[in-house]
Order: C-alpha cells, then sequence, then structure tokens
C-alpha cells in the first residue's frame, strides 16, 4: 500500500496537483505545499474551527481531513474567497464592527459565517450564535461577531428587498 | 500645547473616536504573519520529549534509535542543552523570601511536572520529529509526587527542591487598623471559603517560535509569538552568552496571549539554544496537547475570609487567609508570587473600611508552572470581597446595590489610599454604580424576579464591583530586579509625501495597540490617520521598550506617542515657520497640511514640506535643519500604577434541576479614563468578561492524585462558546489621570477582574430562597446540584 | 500532533474495499467521515497500517424508503440526514437529534454509519438507532448480515461489527400509528458530548403509553436501552419509571462529571421527555 498519492483538485479556482503523505491533513498540505498560511491550526483536532475551510461548498475542518481525500474535489481557502469577492460583505462587517482582535480564528470564523448565510437568509442571534458555536474565539466575547453577521444578512435582505 | 488645544478639541482629533484598526484588513483576509508563516530556508522542526509523570529523576535516556531515524538532524538532552544555555531562577528582590530552585531549559537530572520537556528532537519535519520521539526510551524513576497544595506545606510532605527545606516558596502577611477590634464588636461576622480553579489561557494560536543563528552576521533572528519583545532579547542574550546586540526578537501577528505569551518558557528558551547549536533556523511550534501542559497556568488558590459587619452595614474588617500551588519553579523572569501578592493588595480595595489582615502563602507542587494570566490576582480578590459583601447584606437584609453604594469610597475622596496601602489616583464608584444600575434598570429587574420566583423561576441577579492595576511603573517589576522595561518610547518620521511611520515599543496581540497609536500620532502630528503607518514588535526597528501587559499598551505607549507626535508637530511648524516666513507658534498641522492657527486656511501642504527638507534643502533658510524623526519616552512617575474601576452585573437563570446556568444578560461600567477609541475598548471589556466567565463557569485544568493533567484537550477543557455567552452592555465613567497628558488608563483586564464575582453572586442570589450557595469555581451543574442537596 | 505514518487506499467498489480489510485485519481500518478516526490519529491515539477510506463508494451514502423501512446508507452525512424530507417526516426523533451532533462543519463530514460503527458511549445517533429498534446493516466478504441495534453496542467502542465488516447502511422501520418520541441531552456547551441524553420512542394509548424505548446516552458503556424505566412508565407512569432507571443505569465517576450527577440527570431527562411524549409534543 502506498503512503503517498498523486492528487489533484480545484483549489481557489486553480487545478493543482501534489502528492502527500498519506498522513498529512489537509490543512497541513494546503500551508505547506500552496502557501495558503490563512488556514490557521488551532488545535489539529477538530475542535477550534480556525482551520475550516470550503470542500465542494461545504465547510470542513481542514485538520480533520487527509490531504489524500481532497483528490477530485473542490477547496477554497479564505485566500479565495476573499479574491472572488465571496465574503467581502462579511469582512467589511467584521471590519468595522471589531469583529475580530489577533485574527486567528478569523478566517474560520468567515466561512463559517459565509456557510450559515448562505442556507439562513436571516437567522437570530441565537441561530448565529449556534452556527458559531464551534468556532472558539478567545478574544472578542462572541458579541461583536454576532453583530457583524447580523448586519450582514440585514444589508443582504434589504439589497435583494431593494432589486424586487 | 500649541493653538491652546488639548487633544480632545483638537480640529482634526482622532481620539475618543471608534475608528476600525486599520491592521485588521490583513487579518480578514488570511494575510495575517503569525510564527508558523514566518518562512526560511533550511528550516528545521523540534519537538520536545515531555514528562510523562509529575516527579521522577531521570536515570537514563537510550536515543540512539531516534537518531537514526528519518529526517532526524539532533536528538538533544538536558545536560547537552545546558551547555549552551544558563539556567535561571524566577525570584524578585522586592518579593521578600521568594524562592525558587534553577530551571533549565530541559530538565537536566529530574523531571517535576507532566509536560516538562526533557529531551529534544529536530528533524526536516514536525512529523519526523515526532516519529523520533515515539523512538526514544526514557528510563524514569519515580519519585514522590507533591499534587495537593493543601498537603503541601505538611510536615511529611517531602520538599520537591531538597535544598529549599520544605515547600514554601512565598509568604506575605499584611496587617492594617484594629482587626481582632473590628471582628470582636462587629453586629455580623460572614465567613465563606472560596475555591478558584486552576485554568489556562488557551490562545488560539499556540505559543510558537523561530530561531535562526546567522553566525556570519553574528545575529539571532527569533521570530515569536510573544508580548515583551525587548525583555526576551534581554533574557535570551543573558541565558545564551550573547551581546544584546547579537538578538533580534520580532513579534509579528500574536494569535492571543492574555499574559500566556510574557513568561520565559523552557521549550521556547531550548529552541533558541538548538539553533545555535545546530547553527541551522529551528522552529517550535506548541500542539494543542502540550499546550495544555506546558502553557502557563493560572489561579489555583483557596482562600478562606471573614468580614465584619456593623448592624447597618458598614463593612467594618476584612481578614483573609489564601493559599496558592504555583508548580515546581517559580516562572522566570516576572515570577509566580505576583497573583498571590495582588490578591492582598486588590482585596476589599474599592471599599472604605479601615482594618485588614490578610495572609498569603504560595507553595510549590507537582503541577505545571502557574503565573500571570489575563487580570492577575483580581478576580480572586473580587469574588472574595463581592461575595462576603451579599452574604452580608442577605444577613442584614440590605439590598446588594445598596450595601455596596454605602461603602465604596466616595467619589470625591480621592486622592486617598486603599485599605491595603495601594495609592488611588481617581476612582468614582459611585457614579460607575449608578450608571450601571440605570443601564441595566436594576429594579426592574428586581420586580421580574421576584414574580418569576413565585412561578418557580430562579432568577438571580449579580453585582461586582473592582478596581484594576494598570499602566505599572517600575514598582511592578524594575524595583525588583527584573529587566523588563517601564518606560516606552515612540520613533515618528515625517516622510516627503507627508505621511509619517511611527515605530512604537508597545506591541500589538489584537487588542488595537496599533491603532490607538495611530490615532494618537495623527492627532498629535496633524498627519490624517490614513497617512500614519505604525510598526511594532521588533527589537531592531522600534525603541526599547516593555511591550504589552498589565495594561499598558493605551497609557504608557500612547502617552509615548503622544509626546513624540507634538514634539514632531513642533519640529515641523518650526520649519515651516521658517520657509513661510511666519512665527511657529501662529502656525498648526491640521489634516496633513500646515494652516493658519487662528483661521484654518492652509499655508503649505505637508507634502510641499517634505519635498522641500528632503530634496531641495538647499533652499532652505540658512541655518534651518529639519529634524523630522523625533523620539519621545514614558513613564508613570506619579503613582506606582493607575488604578481603574468599573462595576458589573450578571443575570442568570438556574435550572435547579439540572443545575444548568443560563447566562441573560451582564453589563459593565468601567472607567478607565481617556476612552482613545470605544470600539476598542468595549470589545476589549467583552472579550475579558467572556473570559472571566470562563473561569466561573467552565474552565479547570483537572488532575489525578498523581499529578496527571486528565483534561488537556481542547474538547475536554472547555473555553466559553458563542452559543452559551450573553450579549454584554457596556458602558464608561471617564476619570483621566492627570499622570499624563493623554489620561488614559489601562482596560485590558477590568472585563476578567469583575465578570467571576458577579456571574458566581448572581447564581447565588437565584438560589438563596432554596437555602444553597456555591463558593468554588468553576461552578458546574454538579457543583449547584451539590449545594441543593439534589446528588 | 502529526498522524504517525499510515498507508491509504481508495476503493471504488465495496468488494474492493471488503478484500482490503480482510487482506490486513487488525491493521486496516475503514475510514468514513473522519471526524473520530482523523482527531485520533492526529493525536497518535490511533496507529493503523492502512486506512481504507469508504468515500468514494457509490450507493453507500443515500436516503430511501421502502419495504416498510427508511433506509439510510452507511456514509450518509450528518447534514445530510437532517436535511433529508424522508427523514423529517418518518424519523422526526433522528431529525431532532442531528442538530445536538457537534457543530455545522462537523456534521457537513461525518456520517451516520461512522458514528454508530464508532459506538461513541456518549454520541446521539447510536441511542437514536437503539431507541428506532434499527436493523444495522453488515457486508463482509461472505456476505451480507442484519444486525438489530439490540444487538449491536456490546461495550465501550465495541459493536457486532466483525473484522473486515463493514457497516453499509441502517434501516429505521417506519413509524407506527400512534408513535410519539422524544429527544433531549443536557451538555455544557452546545455541540459537546452530553452529560447525559435520552432518545425516546412509545406509542400512545387512549391512557398512557406502551412500546417504551427509553435510551441514554452518556451514562454508560454504551447506548442504554433502560428497560426497566420502559416498562415502568407504560405500566406505572413517570415517577414508577424514574425509580426503576436506578437500576436500569449504572453512570461511572469521570473526569467530566460524578457518575452520581449523570444518574440524577437523566432522571430528570426522562421526567421531561416522558412528559413530553404523554403531551404529544415532544
Amino acid at each position: 500500500m502506498e503512503r503517498e498519492h498523486a492528487v489533484a483538485f480545484t483549489l481557489n479556482g486553480e487545478r493543482v496537483a501534489c502528492r502527500p503523505a498519506a498522513r498529512t491533513h489537509l490543512g497541513d498540505l494546503l500551508r505547506a505545499e500552496f502557501g495558503l498560511t490563512g488556514v490557521h491550526l488551532g488545535c489539529e483536532h477538530g475542535v477550534c474551527g480556525a482551520c475550516t475551510i470550503l470542500v465542494d461548498g461545504r465547510a470542513t475542518r481542514s485538520c480533520l481531513m487527509l490531504a489524500v481525500q481532497a483528490n477530485g474535489t473542490v477547496v477554497e481557502t479564505i485566500e479565495g474567497l476573499t479574491e472572488r469577492g465571496a465574503v467581502a460583505d462579511l469582512q467589511d462587517a467584521f471590519h468595522v464592527r471589531n469583529a475580530l482582535q489577533c485574527g486567528y480564528c478569523t478566517p474560520g470564523m468567515l466561512v463559517t459565517a459565509a456557510e450559515l448565510l448562505a442556507e439562513e437568509a436571516a437567522p437570530g442571534r441565537e441561530a448565529i450564535r449556534a452556527a458559531i458555536g464551534g468556532n472558539y474565539c478567545r478574544c472578542t466575547g462572541y458579541h461583536a461577531i454576532v453583530d457583524a453577521i447580523a448586519a450582514v444578512a440585514e444589508g443582504r435582505a434589504a439589497r435583494e428587498g431593494g432589486g424586487a | 500645547m500649541s493653538g491652546g488645544l488639548t487633544f480632545l478639541d483638537r480640529p482634526n482629533s482622532y481620539i475618543g473616536r471608534s475608528v476600525p484598526r486599520p491592521n485588521a484588513r490583513r487579518l480578514l483576509e488570511g494575510r495575517g504573519t503569525f510564527v508558523d508563516d514566518v518562512a526560511v530556508p533550511r528550516l528545521a522542526h523540534v519537538a520536545f520529549l515531555r514528562s510523562p509523570v509529575a516527579h521522577a529523576r531521570i536515570a537514563a535516556l537510550h536515543t540512539a534509535a531516534a537518531s537514526a531515524m528519518p529526517g532526524v538532524l539532533a536528538v538533544v538532552d538536558g545536560p547537552a542543552l545546558a551547555r549552551v544555555c544558563a539556567p535561571w531562577v524566577g525570584v524578585l528582590g522586592h518579593f521578600k523570601g521568594l524562592r525558587s530552585a534553577p530551571q533549565h531549559a530541559l530538565a537536566v537530572d529530574r523531571v517535576t511536572w507532566v509536560g516538562e520537556p526533557f529531551c529534544a528532537v529536530v528533524a526536516r519535519s514536525r512529523p519526523e520529529a515526532e516519529d523520533a520521539l515515539a523512538a526514544i526510551r526514557a528510563d524514569l524513576e519515580p519519585l514522590p509526587a507533591v499534587v495537593d497544595m493543601e498537603t503541601a506545606l505538611d510536615p511529611g510532605t517531602p520538599p520537591i527542591h531538597p535544598e529549599l527545606g520544605d515547600n514554601l516558596a512565598f509568604e506575605r502577611r499584611l496587617e492594617v487598623g484594629d482587626v481582632e477590634g473590628a471582628f470582636r464588636d462587629a453586629a455580623l461576622v460572614v465567613e465563606e471559603t472560596f475555591g478558584f480553579g486552576r485554568h489556562t489561557g488557551v490562545c488560539l494560536e499556540p505559543r510558537a517560535i523561530l530561531a535562526d543563528w546567522n553566525a556570519a552576521d553574528g545575529l539571532l533572528t527569533v521570530h515569536h509569538s510573544f508580548q515583551a519583545p525587548h525583555m526576551m532579547q534581554d533574557i535570551l542574550a543573558k541565558h545564551l552568552a550573547l551581546p544584546e546586540g547579537a538578538v533580534r526578537v520580532i513579534c509579528r501577528d500574536v494569535g492571543g496571549s492574555f499574559g500566556i505569551k510574557v513568561h520565559i518558557y523552557p521549550d521556547e528558551m531550548a529552541t533558541c539554544a538548538l539553533a545555535l547549536m545546530l547553527r541551522r533556523p529551528v522552529k517550535f511550534v506548541a500542539d494543542r496537547l502540550e499546550s495544555f501542559t506546558s502553557d502557563i497556568h493560572a489561579r489555583d488558590h483557596r482562600v478562606t475570609a471573614r468580614m465584619a459587619f456593623s448592624a447597618e452595614g458598614d463593612i467594618l474588617a476584612l481578614d483573609m487567609d489564601d493559599l496558592t500551588g504555583i508548580g515546581p519553579y517559580s516562572v522566570y523572569p516576572r515570577t509566580s508570587a505576583v497573583e498571590a501578592n495582588q490578591v492582598v493588595n486588590l482585596t476589599g480595595g474599592p471599599y472604605r473600611h479601615g482594618a485588614y489582615r490578610a495572609r498569603a502563602r504560595v507553595v510549590l507542587q507537582n503541577k505545571a508552572p502557574t503565573c500571570q494570566y489575563r487580570a492577575v490576582g483580581h478576580p480572586i480578590a473580587t469574588m472574595v470581597a463581592e461575595g462576603l459583601l451579599d452574604l452580608g447584606a442577605a444577613r442584614l437584609g440590605l439590598d446588594p446595590a445598596a450595601i455596596r453604594l454605602r461603602n465604596v469610597i466616595p467619589d470625591d475622596a480621592y486622592p486617598c489610599a486603599g485599605v491595603s496601602g495601594i495609592r488611588l489616583e481617581k476612582l468614582s464608584h459611585q457614579a460607575a454604580l449608578a450608571k450601571l444600575l440605570a443601564m441595566m434598570d436594576y429594579d426592574a429587574l428586581r420586580a421580574e424576579q421576584a414574580a418569576l420566583r413565585r412561578e418557580g423561576v430562579h432568577r438571580g441577579i449579580g453585582l461586582s464591583v473592582f478596581i484594576e492595576i494598570t499602566n505599572p511603573s517600575a514598582a511592578f517589576y524594575g524595583v525588583g530586579g527584573a529587566r523588563i522595561s517601564a518606560q516606552d518610547g515612540c520613533t515618528i518620521r515625517l516622510d516627503p509625501q507627508g505621511g509619517v511611520v511611527a515605530a512604537i515599543s508597545v506591541t500589538e496581540q489584537g487588542q488595537g495597540t496599533e491603532a490607538v497609536i495611530a490615532q494618537v500620532v495623527a492627532t498629535a502630528t496633524g498627519v490624517p490617520l490614513g497617512m500614519v503607518r505604525v510598526v511594532s514588535g521588533d527589537t531592531q526597528a522600534t525603541p526599547y521598550g516593555g511591550g504589552t501587559w498589565a495594561s499598558r499598551g493605551a497609557g504608557i505607549g500612547g502617552e509615548a506617542a503622544w509626546q513624540a507626535g507634538k514634539a514632531l508637530r513642533a519640529n515641523v511648524t518650526a520649519v515651516a515657520a521658517a520657509i513661510l516666513q511666519a512665527r511657529a507658534e501662529t502656525l498648526d498641522i491640521r489634516e496633513g497640511a500646515i494652516v493658519d492657527a487662528a483661521t484654518g486656511v492652509e499655508r503649505m501642504s505637508l507634502a510641499e514640506l517634505g519635498r522641500i527638507a528632503y530634496f531641495r534643502p538647499d533652499t532652505l533658510p540658512a541655518g534651518v535643519q529639519p529634524e523630522f524623526v523625533v523620539t519621545r519616552h514614558y513613564v508613570p512617575k506619579d503613582y506606582p500604577f493607575a488604578f481603574t474601576n468599573g462595576v458589573q452585573a450578571s443575570s442568570v437563570e438556574v435550572d435547579v434541576e439540572t443545575g444548568f446556568v443560563r447566562l441573560l444578560g451582564h453589563w459593565c461600567v468601567e472607567d478607565c479614563g481617556t476612552v482613545l477609541n470605544p470600539l476598542l475598548v468595549d470589545e476589549q471589556i467583552r472579550g475579558g468578561i467572556v473570559q472571566g466567565l470562563g473561569g466561573a463557569l467552565f474552565e479547570h485544568c483537572l488532575y489525578d492524585s498523581e499529578g496527571q493533567l486528565l483534561n488537556g484537550s481542547m474538547a475536554d477543557y472547555l473555553v466559553p462558546m458563542a452559543g452559551e455567552m450573553p450579549d454584554i452592555a457596556v458602558a464608561h465613567v471617564v476619570s483621566a489621570t492627570a499622570s499624563s497628558e493623554i489620561g488614559a488608563k489601562g482596560a485590558g483586564e477590568a472585563g476578567t477582574a469583575g465578570a467571576p464575582a458577579a456571574v458566581v453572586n448572581a447564581i447565588n442570589d437565584a438560589l438563596r430562597p432554596l437555602g444553597a450557595r456555591v463558593s468554588r469555581q468553576p461552578v458546574t451543574p454538579e457543583t449547584i446540584l451539590e449545594a441543593l442537596g439534589a446528588i | 500532533m502529526k498522524a504517525p505514518e499510515v498507508a491509504y487506499a481508495c476503493p471504488s467498489t465495496l468488494d474492493e474495499a471488503l478484500t482490503l480489510l480482510s487482506r490486513h485485519g487488525d491493521e486496516a481500518r475503514p475510514l468514513a467521515g473522519g471526524q473520530s478516526l482523523v482527531t485520533a490519529l492526529n493525536m497518535r491515539l490511533a496507529a493503523p497500517a492502512l486506512l481504507v477510506d469508504l468515500n468514494r463508494i457509490p450507493d453507500l451514502a443515500g436516503i430511501t424508503r421502502r419495504d416498510g423501512v427508511v433506509r439510510v446508507g452507511a456514509m450518509t452525512r450528518h447534514r445530510d440526514l437532517g436535511a433529508s424530507d424522508l427523514v423529517r417526516d418518518h424519523l422526526p426523533l433522528v431529525a431532532a437529534a442531528v442538530p445536538h451532533i457537534a457543530h455545522p462543519a462537523i456534521r457537513n463530514r461525518g456520517t451516520l454509519g461512522g458514528s454508530v460503527a464508532l459506538g461513541d458511549p456518549a454520541a446521539e445517533l447510536p441511542a437514536c438507532c437503539l431507541a428506532l429498534g434499527a436493523t444495522m446493516v453488515l457486508r463482509g466478504q461472505g456476505g451480507e448480515r442484519r444486525v438489530p441495534a439490540d444487538a449491536f453496542f456490546l461495550g465501550l467502542y465495541a459493536t457486532a461489527i466483525a473484522p473486515a465488516e463493514i457497516l453499509v447502511a441502517i434501516e429505521f422501520p417506519l413509524p407506527e400509528p400512534g408513535a410519539v418520541w422524544g429527544f433531549q441531552e443536557l451538555a455544557r456547551r452546545h455541540g459537546d458530548y452530553a452529560l447525559a441524553g435520552l432518545a425516546a420512542t412509545a406509542r400512545r394509548r387512549e391512557r398512557g403509553l406502551d412500546a417504551v424505548r427509553l435510551v441514554f446516552f452518556g451514562v454508560g458503556d454504551r447506548p442504554v436501552l433502560a428497560r426497566g424505566a420502559s416498562a415502568a412508565l407504560a405500566g406505572a407512569g413517570i415517577r414508577a419509571a424514574q425509580a426503576a432507571l436506578d437500576a436500569d443505569i449504572d453512570p461511572p465517576d469521570d473526569v467530566a462529571v460524578k457518575g452520581r450527577t449523570r444518574r440524577h440527570l437523566a432522571r430528570v431527562l426522562l421526567g421531561r421527555v416522558a412528559g413530553g411524549m404523554l403531551e404529544g409534543a415532544p
């Protein structure tokens, strides 16, 4: 049985190929092989949420997925989401509301928030708190993060309402 | 100040405005640079063999198999490393009698806690280093472990360090006023034993250090996730026998610190020593499991205390006895005696009683070392006084708000001294309490509580009045011999296009230091905020200073920036005056232009002035030499510390069947003097409150009787998460310190100082009709069920 | 905290996977959603020689209704389980349990089969399977066998899955008329493993309940069908059931909490969940 495997996948819109060791988790691969240092490893046991990325459009703990399992998938990190503007309103709201301090949780928090808002247009504060309940933030006390996500939900609703 | 303006009414003042942090944008885009993100050629990775037992003699280490493993560059044990890195002892001169033993970067002959590093493997990759760790065989001969702090001083308990004779590291006693008389004559005496569980910081970015020894340059460059780069530089130089100039410490983005990242850690010192030994860059990033056993822990206090009252509810005296276990060594260089010392200094500090007795004993034990973590001692001191006060109020039939208003030192009494001798410049307990009670609609909440109680719903309201130590002078560490700078500096340079670069010696870990410095610099110099760049966290690039800890960044670093900015403005207007043939005092700088101070009419842009000064100095009037770089330093001198104050309230609902507590609301009014940036201060307060709530309700490092940490993973060590935390309302009273022109005091620890007492008092308020109370943190459902006699 | 060396295979058929497992015996581990196994690998608590990835095998995921059962493929992700109309309509107990499983990103990848095969005593889905009287469909090289949930959970992380067998699906009987259910758990933080949890099913009669299955999780070495309490609830009501529960469960002390606390919480949950089922409001 092989301990390294050729994998090819779409990473932030680009086709990439590499040959990771089977034991390497996806977070390590993205950081070491592709320099995507926005993937933050806070615990490597799936609890802190800092390494959360999108795999085939779903929020995924990159530390709990083997790099070899990325074969054939579409992977997006905060770098790619930023580049295509997918989380621009969230980033703006987090900035204005100071919904981050050290910034270590922030990429994972943004990915989690983006998935929430894609699935639920108008989550209440409690739903927002539940959705980010698996993303540690040790700095903010969460209140500002909830405010920022709620503001984005309202902003998106207003824009869509205005266009109707 | 020029033009007779104060900083607040300067026309382009950014001070007091909620300006978003300019440096936060990169973090939002995942473009921060944390230590693990730094790319260096030939980088090697180190992993540490850590003690699996609490106390043992290292009889033998068999490393040959590990050395032969793929990718392994070196396997280094304690004696080998000690030839490069000298040991240290964590004591300070002003803590009379404080004792500890020499501590090595890698344990040499004994391991003294579960997690202590005693051998290092350096390999081409971290996985290979870990593979090799598993191949090391260590013969460890068990020694008796001292685990329970309550028995650490028993005659039968063996001393961890035989040369010390016993396990008492430090003891402090204080007696003020007629304590015995006060208790004898009191109408009421209440007593309680409070427990404060051991917890830890859980910075989301684990500790990390990358050391790169370039022998050709004679320079050790250290990228460090740390709060105090100059302190680290000094200590590395001392213990690695290098000249100061041969060590450069760079702290770029730091993923949370909270005091965890301001201490000397054996594994980090070892990493730097290994870089010297191997002559190549070596990186250590603590993984989450080793973080729990090797980051400093904090708290772990047991306080027995009593309070004497008059029949009317005046506090007459406070008597307390604090016992704390600090692990096997006092942590270098700040020592592990500080928390207990602060408990003695702070307990009862908001109140005006005249009799106080305290004893604090600090004992050694075979658990992870404890040291200063956010709000050092404050949550303990606050809980003790606030818990006793509520007990007294209930017995006397007084409302908790009323008894506090009755006993706080009145706002018009300052300056004065607190009962422990602390010097208080200006506090605002009465104003803060009044504001808090209005903000939370205290009376309505009480009415609702009473109505719900009749329906069998058990809600509680808890109050917590606190003081906080901020802006420390050299009295904190320097007087005890620690080479930790109390002063800080700021260098500002005007560049040709009219922007400025400010290099500041206080550091950024997300609290917004750089943003606040930018605001102060923009206000002082008259340069628009968008044209201010701030540089911090580099011993080669900033003035010498202490870094950020003890809520000092804004108050001390901010004043240095203010003074430097004013001086630069004076230099710049002087040159402009020479060019414009005007008197300097008639000119000002506003929004990037030299203006007529009286009318605000622009006379010349800074860009034009920069052009002339830098590229056409030949056209300047004779004798004019622009000095467009200015440095100023600041250290508080009037008071040893700038005390702040505040009050918090918590509203909870207790499910008396399950013991679960739901946090319904939390409020905080605090007074940090001038609020430089309300947006940032409020989030500091909120984050601090949630850390305090974590310690009060969730966080606990659980050890068994053998000294094994039982819950050292993120799944088992519970930190507060979004789902359980309440919204938090924050407001301010402003009592600026007169020690500085900007008048800012610290705010970083206020939230953590007061939150535990507020929530524990709220829980007890809910439980009071049921005849139950809790006093041991964390207050878990089990604690509450036990108090209720349900289990 | 990096995983030890391991080999990896990603078979595209179930037979191929079974062959690999058979050939490598104890040295091989099937890899489902990985939300527990990769954690164990990273912590070096597990060190299999070979990982057999089940994620690329067609037909292992999906939810169908046929022959009086809802059949859920083992590789169905928690998220898809929670979002399924079939599950919402026919297995409301499961739909209610899913939001309590960890957090969204974990539910996106974690699978029903992985959770059931791991058999964590504090997990929600094994308890639901037991409460609903599900049947575990196992495949080995010798063919398929079906094990009722009652005979499936054998101990701490121990199940009836034989070496070189793979859990391929779980079949839940469609609820009978009058079926009621209840689900509650008490976790310190949302998404944590519960200090105690209860998944319950019953049939409502004109007076009271019968066919009661009270399954507690987080209170023993496996999900526990509280037979005495279930019978007492059907026959004599809530207080009798709470009294009978003491003989059904014996939670040990552990790091997080004392056994007697879990026992107390289980009793409280019984009262609340049974009260809801009696009122018809889960």
